[in-house]
């Protein structure tokens, strides 16, 4: 399989300066960037060393003694590329605040509580279809010092391999419906609106465990898609 | 416009996620020494710190590396040419320090072919995240003792009053210095891929 990565796709993304986020204005580059060619280097990536992804690592309520307290939830999808085909056995790193919206990072000042049963992080591997899964527990939002009364929604952070050095993305996943969607420059850095919203995870009823966890499904597309065949193929 | 999902910034609390080291307990799924035993090649030290627009250094950075083994074959079946260097996996990952300071222990990389089959000059791949990037900059880690430099296809692209920003320093045995400045006067060359 030969993958060509349009630039065009970047697009989506946030511009690197975005003003409204104030940590960017110092760790922007302020000179254009180099056009270069995409070689060997840039078309290949890191497919092994997924070996240390341990069975139960895509379950972060199960890590510790207890059960973390908090709303238990099933997050999965499909990890696609732009002409719709899953990525397989690709790498996934999840991490996220407790229910209260506290980091176990030492870093994190919020004044809530930490939970003793929960870390808030996790590894997958996509299987053949590019299909992953994590049960986790849904995170709460927390403030920071960006603004006055800046909250961030609540989201979960995903680290994503995919085919290629060039392919690879890290992102956040939010929830439906967060009433600080409108008031958050993280989200917001991305300035076209159906781009940010693919960031948004769905509510899924169907896969729902009754009497155990909601589930949300966050499917995500990653650079890449197959090379034009040539006419004289 | 394209369907992809856009990217977020690494904020500032991926550490226990992605390079806990020995600071959190979670298991290190890549970390910085990519040397593994038998493997060929010039063993060599990268270090250096990353910087900000006012030249602070940014204890909170991500940084990543891809490269090829020392005959310039990548750990990746896309690489057709050869069957890939198992010893060598080309991958690594390491958080900045309080100092901005961070650390590779690697191998030399091999030539690897460029645009219509010109040999490229030894080069490493580095992606730079941080709180406050929207998205990860990429960059290349080049060595000053290597004269293919002066023939790289990709080096020449680069307005030549800014390549040195690409060039690692050999400071003493095996250790190349190259420093990251996100923004400003020795602003490091980024790439748009």
């Amino acid at each position: 399989m030969t993958l060509i990565y349009p630039r065009e796709s970047n697009a989506a993304h946030a511009p690197r300066l975005s003003p409204a986020y104030k940590s960017t204005v110092l760790r922007s580059p302020s000179k254009p960037l180099v056009i270069i060619p995409h070689t060997l280097s840039e078309l290949t990536g890191p497919v092994y060393g997924h070996e240390t992804v341990r069975e139960n690592d895509n379950d972060l309520t199960i890590q510790h003694k207890g059960e973390p307290l908090g709303e238990r939830i099933i997050v999965h999808g499909h990890v696609r590329d732009e002409d719709g085909r899953g990525v397989p056995n690709t790498l996934l790193e999840v991490w996220q605040a407790n229910a209260c919206g506290r980091y176990i990072h030492v870093v994190d000042q919020h004044p809530a509580p930490l939970d003793p049963n929960f870390t808030g992080a996790g590894r997958a591997q996509t299987d053949s279809n590019g299909y992953y899964r994590f049960v986790t527990i849904k995170p709460g939002a927390y403030p920071w010092g960006n603004h006055p009364n800046a909250w961030r929604p609540a989201h979960i952070h995903f680290s994503v391999f995919g085919h290629s050095f060039i392919s690879r993305i890290v992102t956040q996943m939010y929830f439906p419906g967060d009433p600080l969607f409108t008031y958050d420059p993280i989200f917001n850095s991305v300035t076209d609106e159906k781009a940010r919203m693919r960031m948004v995870s769905s509510f899924d009823i169907e896969n729902t465990k009754p009497d155990w966890a909601l589930c949300y499904r966050f499917d995500i597309v990653l650079r890449g898609r197959n090379a034009t065949p040539l006419d004289n193929d | 416009m394209s369907n992809i999902t856009p990217s977020q910034t690494v904020g500032p609390y991926f550490k226990y996620g992605l390079t806990p080291g020995n600071d959190y307990a979670w298991n290190d799924a890549f970390g910085n020494d990519l040397v593994t035993p038998n493997v060929s090649g010039e063993r060599i030290r990268i270090v250096g710190q990353v910087f900000d627009g006012e030249g602070k250094v940014i204890p909170d950075s991500m940084l990543e590396i891809w490269q090829a083994d020392a005959q310039g074959r990548f750990a990746d079946p896309q690489d057709t040419r050869a069957m890939p260097n198992a010893a060598f996996k080309g991958f690594g990952r390491c958080g900045t320090d309080a100092k901005g300071g961070f650390e590779f222990r690697t191998i030399k990389p091999g030539p690897v072919p460029g645009p219509g089959g010109k040999p490229q000059a030894p080069h490493i791949l580095l992606a730079v995240f941080a709180r406050g990037m929207t998205q990860q900059a990429i960059t290349r880690i080049y060595f000053e003792d290597e004269a293919a430099n002066a023939a790289d296809p990709i080096l020449t692209l680069v307005p030549a009053d800014r390549r040195t920003t690409l060039i690692a320093k050999r400071e003493q045995g095996v250790t190349y210095r190259f420093d990251v400045h996100l923004q400003g006067d020795r602003e490091t060359v980024f790439f748009d891929l």
